[in-house]
């Protein structure tokens, strides 16, 4: 069976919600939309305090090449344009909409019908994308169309969808593999035609055997597209990872998958291309898993960008009393959250609560040189020390060390019997190295 | 409702931690210490429980009275010490030189370097090496091993150890072949015996004399194969090790088989198999990248071979990873993992 050879952990998967079907999560009072919400220049709002607006119609233009639009997620009345704690814990410019029925914009089509067949060339495919502002669901929120514009000099073989969700808990790509499959390969099929290959790989962890079975038995009807299963192993739907354990091809260190001919999209994301190009919808919401060892009803939501994540755990059963941190994403790489009015956004996959009692992290200890880190890092890199330079301010070392090459899965830090805070440690040298090598393009 | 917390990722830990890998070792050990009782009786258990006594005090005292900070005695690692400290010393050693041991492996190896991971060298080692050249008399006086259930009296208390009887007869320019079937008369406690080394089946059990833990190979070994599934050591520090101890007392064998004895005879005799397994793979004190841990076994391989053949001393496992230890900081330096994406593969 297929996987990564370098490194990786395995974390208890507690995917608590695997069977509980996609919900409509019902449409809150009030949506808080963030206008950056893609990697990227953030975009600039197009409407005004007081309009009206339907759902689906654009409120934020992505202008610079690496943005997105943005488009109402509900119908009724701007309130105000104003800062909002997002997923960062910083504030960030939002629009506030207050709800007034549920109007969608004419151009989208609501019907539940399959469109199987696409007659969009490629260019426009690419354009509709951008349009529609579809970027990555699987977290980074890298905007889709700018992926299928191959650079000068490269050649893409290889459109790689990722179905591995190798994050504990999460289950909403699981669910959409399931319940949408059909249009899950439709999407593929469109970004394939985007993309100008003839060729395409999901990959599935071995953990969803009916997903892989689901989506192996459409996939006889597509024409290009191969349905793999993959060895449970964490970080596997790390881009660099996945790559490598599907095609054992390596993207070199601080390059992009298109390096070696890869492109790689989320199952999410798939279905998105296939709403928009086929449906002309706008990516206004999103399947988000709702979960936690001590929620009542673990659950995956179909839920309207800009909803408070506060609406989703109390449909969920509640925000339990013991209740230590809230976490916006998996447990190894989510961001927890200081207050649970946080906007949902198009790279929310899921909101986990933990409790009290395991909030707390182990004592740190003096190291003790196990090497444990090294052995589970994915990207070869040696944690430990690129921590201690981090923490002797000894930057120039870590970047020789490549610390630019860490994709902060946590592995490290999971693994480590000390305890230690490595992964904060890089991460901070990995903001300091950065600020080292743009001042270094200014001189 | 309570505060959150707010803190990096990852939000949960693999529950690994070092008291659990501290206790694996000592799990591992269980066998050679049975062996090493069934061979040496009450005298075991009284170095046993002194050494650990002793370097558990030490610690204690230590981060108590001098260093006046938190107490890590329970994480395991002075027990360790301990027992490997006992485990490298032969059994009938006076209590005041095994204290002395103790004292010159926590308080000097370990925690004047600022205690457990801090230290470069392997602190039971240090203290053995220290009592081995300030002690040599004691520190070489081995008894004889006597079967706890098959007691027999015997012709004298104290023998020598497979490997220093060789030294000594080769050097008095006998052949392997004559000292293997004849045997050495020797003037023990008075008396004039005969010692005759054990067979390789003796020898794998621990039926010889030697330190109380580095007797028993197959102790030893079932020992490292439980560390190896809990992942409490790497493969390579041991393969390397063995390997180029087969290799080179290999060669030396093929060149001369009358003056450089058979590779099967190193690996069952002297302190290898512990050394191997138990001091040679501890974390703290060797290199940390698998390159690194190749590189540090074939050294400690080598080393051994040439003190044991060429040294003055009839067995260089302690000094060989000592020296290696001082190396392993190098070693990490010019030795690092395999980079994901280094070299471009299409």
């Amino acid at each position: 069976m297929k996987t990564f050879k370098l490194g990786g952990v395995h974390p208890a998967e507690n995917k608590l919600s695997n069977n509980s079907p996609i919900q409509v999560l019902p449409i809150p009072k009030q949506v808080f939309i963030p206008v950056s919400q893609s990697l990227g220049a953030p975009s600039k709002p197009v409407v005004n305090k007081g309009d009206q607006v339907k759902v689906g119609q654009l409120i934020a233009k992505g202008e610079a090449f690496i943005s997105s639009n943005i488009h109402s997620s509900v119908s009724g009345k701007v309130l105000k344009i104003d800062n909002i704690t997002d997923q960062s814990d910083y504030p960030k410019q939002a629009i506030f909409i207050n709800v007034e029925g549920d109007e969608w914009d004419e151009n989208i089509d609501k019907s539940d019908k399959v469109k199987r067949e696409i007659t969009l060339s490629k260019e426009e495919i690419i354009r509709k994308i951008h349009e529609m502002g579809i970027v990555g669901l699987g977290g980074a929120a890298f905007p889709s169309h700018v992926k299928l514009m191959v650079p000068k000099g490269k050649k893409a073989d290889l459109l790689i969808i990722n179905g591995v969700e190798c994050e504990p808990y999460l289950t909403s790509d699981y669910r959409l593999m399931l319940e949408k499959g059909e249009e899950i390969l439709i999407g593929t099929t469109i970004l394939m035609k985007g993309l100008g290959v003839n060729k395409a790989f999901i990959g599935i962890e071995n953990n969803k055997p009916d997903a892989i079975k689901h989506l192996t038995n459409l996939a006889k009807d597509f024409e290009g597209i191969e349905v793999f299963s993959l060895k449970v192993k964490y970080p596997q739907g790390g881009e660099k990872q996945l790559i490598k354990a599907l095609t054992n091809r390596e993207v070199p260190s601080g390059k992009l998958p298109i390096e070696v001919g890869c492109v790689v999209n989320n199952v999410g994301t798939a279905f998105a291309v296939y709403e928009a190009v086929q449906k002309n919808k706008p990516l206004f919401e999103r399947v988000v898993t709702v979960t936690g060892k001590t929620i009542e009803n673990p659950s995956n939501f179909l839920v309207r960008i800009g909803t408070p994540s506060s609406e989703l755990v109390e449909k969920a059963g509640g925000l339990p009393d013991d209740t230590g941190k809230i976490i916006s994403g998996g447990p190894m790489m989510g961001k927890a959250l200081n207050m649970i009015d946080v906007p949902i956004v198009k790279g929310s996959s899921g909101v986990l609560l933990i409790e009290d009692s395991e909030t707390e992290r182990i004592a740190v200890k003096n190291c003790i040189r196990c090497a444990n880190c090294i052995s589970v890092c994915p990207m070869g890199l040696e944690p430990v020390l690129l921590a201690q330079y981090s923490e002797k301010e000894m930057f120039e070392n870590a970047e020789k060390e490549h610390i630019l090459d860490c994709m902060e899965c946590g592995s490290c830090q999971y693994t480590c019997p000390s305890g230690r805070p490595l992964l904060d440690y890089i991460r901070l040298g990995k903001f300091k190295v950065g600020e080292i090598i743009r001042n270094r393009g200014k001189k | 409702m309570n505060l959150l917390t707010v803190s990096g990722s990852p939000h949960i830990h693999g529950d690994n931690s070092i008291k659990k890998i501290m206790y694996g070792v000592v799990f591992a050990m269980i066998p050679a210490i049975l062996i090493s009782i069934y061979f040496f009786g009450l005298d075991a258990v009284k170095v046993l429980l002194i050494s650990v006594i002793a370097c558990m005090f030490f610690e204690w005292a230590i981060q108590k009275f001098l260093i006046k900070g938190p107490l890590t005695i329970n994480d395991g690692s002075a027990l360790i010490t301990g027992i490997l400290l006992a485990f490298n010393v032969p059994g009938n050693l006076p209590v005041w030189i095994i204290i002395i041991g103790a004292f010159v492996s926590i308080g000097i190896a370990k925690m004047s370097f600022g205690g457990l991971g801090k230290n470069p060298f392997n602190p039971a080692l240090v203290g053995r090496v220290f009592l081995l050249i300030s002690f040599p008399v004691q520190m070489t006086s081995w008894p004889k091993p006597n079967p706890l259930f098959a007691r027999k009296v015997l012709d004298a208390i104290t023998g020598p150890t497979p490997l220093g009887n060789l030294k000594e007869e080769l050097k008095g320019g006998r052949t392997v072949q004559d000292i293997l079937e004849h045997g050495t008369k020797m003037i023990v406690d008075g008396k004039e015996v005969l010692y005759q080394i054990p067979d390789y089946a003796q020898e794998l059990l621990g039926n010889m004399g030697g330190s109380l833990g580095e007797i028993s190979a197959v102790a030893l070994i079932i020992g490292a194969i439980y560390m190896l599934c809990r992942k409490i050591i790497t493969w390579q520090i041991p393969v390397a090790y063995l390997g180029s101890v087969i290799v080179f007392t290999g060669i030396l064998w093929l060149i001369n088989p009358n003056i450089y004895i058979n590779p099967l005879f190193h690996l069952v005799t002297g302190g290898l198999m512990l050394g191997v397994f138990f001091m040679a793979t501890d974390m703290v004190s060797t290199p940390m990248s698998s390159k690194g841990q190749l590189i540090f076994g074939l050294g400690c391989g080598v080393i051994t071979v040439i003190i044991r053949v060429w040294g003055a001393y009839p067995e260089g496992v302690s000094f060989a990873i000592l020296i290696m230890n001082a190396f392993a900081p190098l070693i990490n330096k010019g030795f690092k993992p395999k980079r994901f994406g280094e070299t471009l593969k299409i």
